[in-house]
């Protein structure tokens, strides 16, 4: 044992050991850290005695309170169902009209309808239902599919070109691309973007009326202005789902992009879409 | 002959990693050969310059006088300051791309492959060469006996650069097992292993041959540290390679108990690599220089072994509420509980050992970095068994509060105590009279506080207000925010984080040039400190 040493600064003996010029002074451990180290302990140990802690051979000790993760996410789970109940099963055997003619329903619906968009939707369509190109604005009165409560609820439960179900919405422009000449496509989507008071080559646009005639009018209309009944979209109202300008027209016309939207209802259920439907219908669109 | 079988070696193995790219079983694994051949190659040509064939001499005449092994702690230093820089870089550029996302740079430079980069580069490379280069110089000074296994010292310093390498460049090009600090493959492992392995020879034998009766606390720590390090890497790692030319394998468990592997790993990291080691390391450092003795040696044993018995059982906390049974998540809560106080054992001895010496926190910078580091230490091993409880837990889990948190314990504890200890190492290990510049040190002291202090209250901030408003219902009982939503409010605190981040990366370059004028002899012509009085002599 080496020789017993006191340091002067703090008159407290050392160990008596020194590495590389460092000692160790003897002092004892401080009362309060003993004191809650110990305190900490006492906790553990009726902490395992309240919850489930302890492994056995095929098991765990349950714990005096019987709490469970599972057991209390269940008891939430139900106690949130519970406390929208009321208002769920009223909507469930309400018709759509007559949730939107109700105040307090109407509100209700709108509010989980937003929620469920949130989760849902907003990753397609954006947080504040804005669309992105390709994912239509649910904002405008520009609809595809028609903007009533019931279309929309249609679109919602059943989606657009969702594989498996037979409801869903379907349309098909054809690739124009095997059908017009290259020069015939530029003159028509010319002609589809001077409707909307966009400028464009006056050269161009005038045959391109006469092909529009004989080859979109059919599903477009007459007057371009669409028609819902086969989704085919409203072409003089300078909204554009699938990009904007001469170019991206005639892309669309010689090879059509068609988007797909999945079929909520079998996921989400029907008070779930009708909500979804009065919240859509409710951004400033609604018909 | 000098250098001959270590040339050799280093050939026979860049021969070895031209016939792994050249049957290769999957194009990553080609790529990462080649590396592995350049990387093998270039350092059998700076061997092959330095071989020499004349006969040995007493190769100790050209080591420092008192014996000790001294040049690859030199080497150790200079590596923890440039994989320090790397680390803390990669760092700000992460957090600058969460923040704007369009400086992910594909494919090399996404944030899914720069992330575990920063990580690594910090954690392994930074800490890691610390804790190497530190170990080595306290254990055979407070041992009284040269390092064990002549250049096994050597292997271990370069065998780790190399691991280090491996897996910062298979990280860009997108090797990776997926699990948190443990992104590394298969080889990459094994290498480590070996490399480990001698870690602990080296070490471990210098202490059985210490010339000194009793094993310094340091010590214990630092043992403490490789054993458990070298387990918790083996068997988080048990995994079986699809071909033995392929980068890719598969874990040895499978679903929750894959998970608690990796936890049981990823927080003993933490309690080992980044707490354990580094207690060893302020164990030596801070005693030396504020010239104090540790301030209780009961405290010392008693903490050192309730620290390690009780971290080793706190993993299952970073696994609260998901498919892992609730007896294993009570008992990762408890022992979390349980480990406050061994762990603030260490703060107390560390603060505590200034009795007697409080001024130089007032006139000595170094000091002050440490004491900094002891403070960030405490609060953060408060915070921890703090964010393990349940109902906490529930509300800061995977969110930016964690993030805060594991970086008031890096920049904080780990930074600020590794400056100060290679402030500490090079004006000793390059015999040099004093530093070049004490006051670059206090500038250091002050970006490095600033940006962990900006970083930590961001965070806390930006975590909270994401927990908020994840767990957000409505008086209707209907969920208030989207995610996108909650991603797009956490834009000026990333922003802020970043700059704080910055800051601290500002403190490591400024610390970076101090130390290469210090190597080259210069002392910069500045007012001391005010209020620095002559240090006090050692008691007789």
């Amino acid at each position: 044992m080496a020789e017993k040493h006191i340091d002067e600064i703090s008159g407290v003996e050392t160990t008596g050991h020194e590495w590389d010029g460092i000692r160790e002074l003897n002092n004892p451990m401080p009362r309060w850290w003993v004191w809650t180290f110990y305190a900490t302990i006492l906790w553990a140990i009726g902490y395992t005695i309240a919850f489930p802690a302890w492994p056995l051979i095929s098991d765990a000790t349950t714990g005096m309170l019987g709490w469970s993760s599972r057991a209390n996410i269940a008891t939430e789970l139900a106690s949130a169902k519970q406390a929208q109940a009321g208002m769920v099963d009223r909507i469930a055997k309400s018709s759509l009209q007559e949730i939107m003619a109700d105040p307090q329903l109407s509100q209700f619906a709108i509010a989980g309808g937003a929620s469920a968009f949130k989760v849902n939707c907003a990753q397609c369509h954006g947080s504040g239902a804005a669309g992105f190109v390709g994912f239509p604005n649910l904002n405008d009165d520009d609809w595809v599919w028609g903007g009533t409560a019931d279309d929309i609820y249609q679109t919602i439960a059943h989606g657009i070109r969702h594989p498996g179900d037979d409801e869903t919405r379907v349309s098909e422009m054809p690739a124009y691309g095997d059908i017009l000449q290259p020069e015939e496509i530029k003159q028509v989507a010319a002609f589809v973007v001077n409707l909307t008071g966009t400028p464009a080559d006056a050269g161009m646009v005038e045959p391109g009326k006469q092909i529009f005639a004989d080859n979109c009018a059919a599903c477009h209309g007459e007057d371009a202005s669409g028609n819902r009944e086969m989704g085919a979209p409203n072409l003089a109202d300078a909204i554009w789902l699938k990009g904007e300008g001469e170019a991206a027209i005639a892309t669309q016309i010689k090879s059509p992009k068609h988007g797909v939207m999945p079929a909520w209802l079998p996921r989400l259920g029907d008070p779930a879409v009708k909500q979804l439907a009065v919240f859509v219908h409710s951004l400033g669109g609604g018909e | 002959m000098k250098y001959v079988t270590e040339t050799i070696v280093l050939a026979v193995g860049a021969f070895i990693a031209l016939l792994g790219a050249a049957f290769a079983q999957d194009r990553l694994f080609e790529a990462h050969m080649w590396v592995l051949f350049f990387v093998l190659l270039a350092s059998t040509l700076f061997m092959i310059r330095r071989i020499s064939f004349a006969p040995v001499i007493a190769s100790r005449s050209s080591e420092h006088d008192d014996g000790y092994f001294d040049e690859v702690i030199r080497y150790g230093v200079i590596a923890t300051v440039f994989w320090g820089v790397v680390g803390f870089l990669v760092g700000v550029v992460v957090a600058a791309q969460l923040a704007f996302p369009d400086l992910n740079i594909e494919p090399w430079l996404n944030f899914g492959r720069v992330r575990p980069l920063h990580t690594s580069a910090v954690i392994f490379a930074f800490c890691g060469n610390a804790l190497i280069a530190t170990s080595f110089y306290v254990v055979q000074r407070t041992s009284r006996a040269r390092l064990f296994g002549g250049n096994l010292g050597w292997f271990v310093f370069w065998g780790y650069q190399l691991f280090i390498v491996m897996a910062a460049t298979g990280y860009l090009l997108g090797i990776t097992q997926g699990r948190e600090y443990a992104e590394p493959e298969w080889y990459v492992d094994i290498w480590l292993t070996v490399v480990w392995v001698a870690y602990l020879i080296a070490f471990l034998g210098t202490i059985l041959t210490r010339k000194e009766p009793h094993i310094y606390v340091a010590n214990w720590f630092f043992l403490a540290f490789i054993v458990t390090v070298a387990m918790l890497h083996i068997v988080n790692n048990l995994a079986v390679p699809v071909s033995f030319l392929g980068v890719k394998s598969y874990s040895a468990f499978s679903g929750v108990q894959d998970a608690l592997t990796q936890w049981w790993y990823g927080h003993n990291a933490v309690g080992f690599f980044l707490t354990a080691g580094f207690l060893g390391m302020m164990y030596y450092f801070v005693p030396k220089q504020v010239n104090r003795p540790v301030y209780s040696y009961r405290l010392s044993i008693i903490h050192f072994w309730a620290l390690i018995f009780m971290y080793i059982w706190a993993g299952p906390h970073h696994l609260h509420y998901t498919a892992l049974p609730d007896w294993a998540q009570t008992l990762g809560m408890v022992f979390s509980i349980m480990l406050w106080m061994p762990s603030w054992g260490g703060m107390i001895n560390g603060l505590m050992t200034l009795q007697g010496a409080w001024d130089k926190i007032r006139t000595d910078p170094i000091v002050r970095m440490m004491v900094m580091a002891i403070a960030f230490y405490g609060m953060a091993t408060f915070e921890g068994p703090m964010m393990s409880i349940k109902s906490v837990n529930s509300l800061s889990h995977y969110t930016d509060w964690t993030i805060g948190h594991v970086h008031s314990g890096a920049l904080g504890w780990n930074g600020l105590i590794t400056f100060g200890a290679v402030y500490f190492l090079v004006p000793k290990l390059w015999n040099r009279e004093r530093l070049y510049s004490i006051r670059m040190v206090n500038w250091h002291f002050w970006l490095a506080t600033l940006g962990i202090v900006i970083y930590a209250a961001v965070m806390w901030v930006a975590g909270i207000q994401q927990g908020l408003m994840w767990r957000e219902y409505d008086e209707q009982g209907f969920l208030v925010y989207s995610f996108a939503e909650t991603i797009a409010a956490m834009f000026p605190y990333y922003v802020l984080r970043a700059v704080g981040g910055g800051l601290f990366l500002l403190g490591a370059l400024i610390m970076a040039y101090n130390v290469t004028m210090t190597i080259l002899g210069y002392q910069r012509d500045e007012a001391p400190i005010p209020g620095a009085t002559p240090a006090l002599q050692p008691a007789e």
